[in-house]
């Protein structure tokens, strides 16, 4: 998502200007987006430009062109392109690229590294993630600020995706590893 | 905060010989008031036989097992029970309540078995269905309360009279992820209010509510990790 769609998608409820957009924008998003006044102004100026929005007629018009004061409202475009973008889904990001699988790829791959290691130190920190997410969690009434709690949700679930897989990635290179050294019939652990 | 659950160098080993299995090869773990340490690991890491030997259901081959400062890994059957009984609430994933009971009487069952007289024990169940928040479910039984209800009750049971360590084994397992967070924000609370708990999930996201990690591998503690983050410094300080 883009400032620039959430303003659409705002704009499309009633019209509003600048400071106003850029309040409901921050509460809206659960205030996990904050906005400057001046990234506000510029997105608007975009949108006038493009032809999605247009002052309402007869309200007060600034003499700072770079600072409208003026009550936006969409045009028939906008309303077109805030339509659509509620029923287009979000793309899955671009998984290969992902900063960690590349380095867990890397890592077993590479002579010397120690794959358990790795997943290890990683899950500590995915865990520390979780348990701070969850600590802010707790300090939310999702009653009252369900926009704000459901924010921290998706973060609380894409970091336990992570977990997740690092689990899996470990019992993976277990299991690969248990393959390889099958002839000799090793067992894990063994009593002590 | 005092020391609710100490086990040192526990091992336990089932079978003999050629078909012994080390399902604990010493562990050693600390639960203090006020703490819920989560146990994660895959299956067959240990983490049912550290829960049943901590509450006292199995018994250590070896080393030790403190529970509110009593010895139980040498304790006979009898008095393992009664610690059972006194000290150590059970939350399981499903087969938590005796389905012929109401919840009040489930929550009152252990104490009763106790020897607490039936109207005492009545009043403290109710006094422990209340901060569940399911007084008004007092007389039901299990079959008519939801999933999270039942889960709700066997939190109260497992912390009703001056019982201190709560053993959970995938509470939230059957819940759907709502319902499963409700419990989790429950016990958690029920936590803080200073009894002392270890959590066995497989969920990430529970083990998370829990102040540390352990994880788990062939019996043995893998790595522990979450001690010394913020909300336990605050705890610390308060």
């Amino acid at each position: 998502m883009s400032v620039r769609q959430g303003f659409l998608a705002l704009l499309s409820e009633r019209p509003m200007h600048g400071y106003q957009l850029r309040q409901e924008f921050e509460r809206r998003t659960g205030g996990t987006w904050p906005l400057n006044i001046g990234q506000a102004y510029t997105t608007l100026g975009r949108l006038h430009r493009d032809g999605l929005v247009e002052p309402l007629p007869g309200e007060a018009v600034s003499d700072d062109a770079a600072r409208p004061a003026e009550v936006f409202r969409l045009t028939d475009a906008g309303r077109a392109a805030a339509t659509s973008w509620w029923g287009t889904p979000v793309p899955r990001g671009r998984a290969e690229r992902d900063e960690l699988a590349m380095k867990v790829a890397l890592a077993v791959t590479a002579p010397g590294v120690d794959v358990a290691v790795v997943v290890q130190e990683q899950r500590a920190e995915t865990m520390r993630a979780l348990r701070a997410l969850t600590r802010a969690k707790r300090e939310i009434d999702a009653a009252a600020e369900p926009a704000r709690a459901l924010v921290v949700d998706a973060q609380i679930f894409a970091a336990e995706a992570e977990a997740r897989w690092l689990d899996h990635v470990e019992a993976a290179e277990s299991a690969r590893g248990a393959r390889n050294t099958e002839p000799r019939n090793v067992k894990e652990g063994g009593a002590r | 905060m005092s020391v609710v659950l100490e086990m040192t160098g526990v091992v336990r080993v089932h079978g003999q010989g050629a078909g012994e299995v080390v399902a604990l090869a010493g562990v050693s773990l600390t639960v203090r008031e006020g703490e819920l340490v989560a146990v994660m690991g895959p299956s067959g890491s240990g983490k049912s036989t550290l829960l049943n030997v901590a509450g006292g259901l199995d018994t250590a081959t070896s080393g030790s097992v403190q529970v509110c400062g009593r010895e139980i890994a040498w304790l006979g059957a009898a008095e393992r029970a009664e610690v059972r009984r006194q000290d150590v609430g059970y939350v399981f994933q499903d087969l938590n309540l005796v389905p012929a009971l109401t919840a009040a009487e489930n929550v009152a069952l252990p104490l009763e078995l106790d020897g607490v007289r039936a109207g005492v024990a009545r009043e403290r169940a109710i006094a422990a269905l209340v901060l569940v928040g399911l007084e008004s479910a007092r007389d039901r039984f299990p079959e008519d309360l939801s999933g999270g209800q039942q889960q709700r009750v066997a939190i109260a049971r497992a912390l009703v009279g001056r019982r201190q360590l709560v053993l959970a084994d995938e509470p939230t397992g059957a819940l759907d992820s709502v319902t499963g967070d409700a419990v989790m924000r429950l016990l958690r609370d029920r936590i803080d209010a200073g009894a002392a708990g270890l959590l066995v999930t497989h969920d990430a996201r529970h083990a998370a509510w829990a102040d540390r990690t352990i994880h788990l591998r062939d019996g043995r503690i893998l790595r522990s990790d979450g001690a010394g983050e913020p909300a336990d410094l605050m705890e610390a300080d308060a």
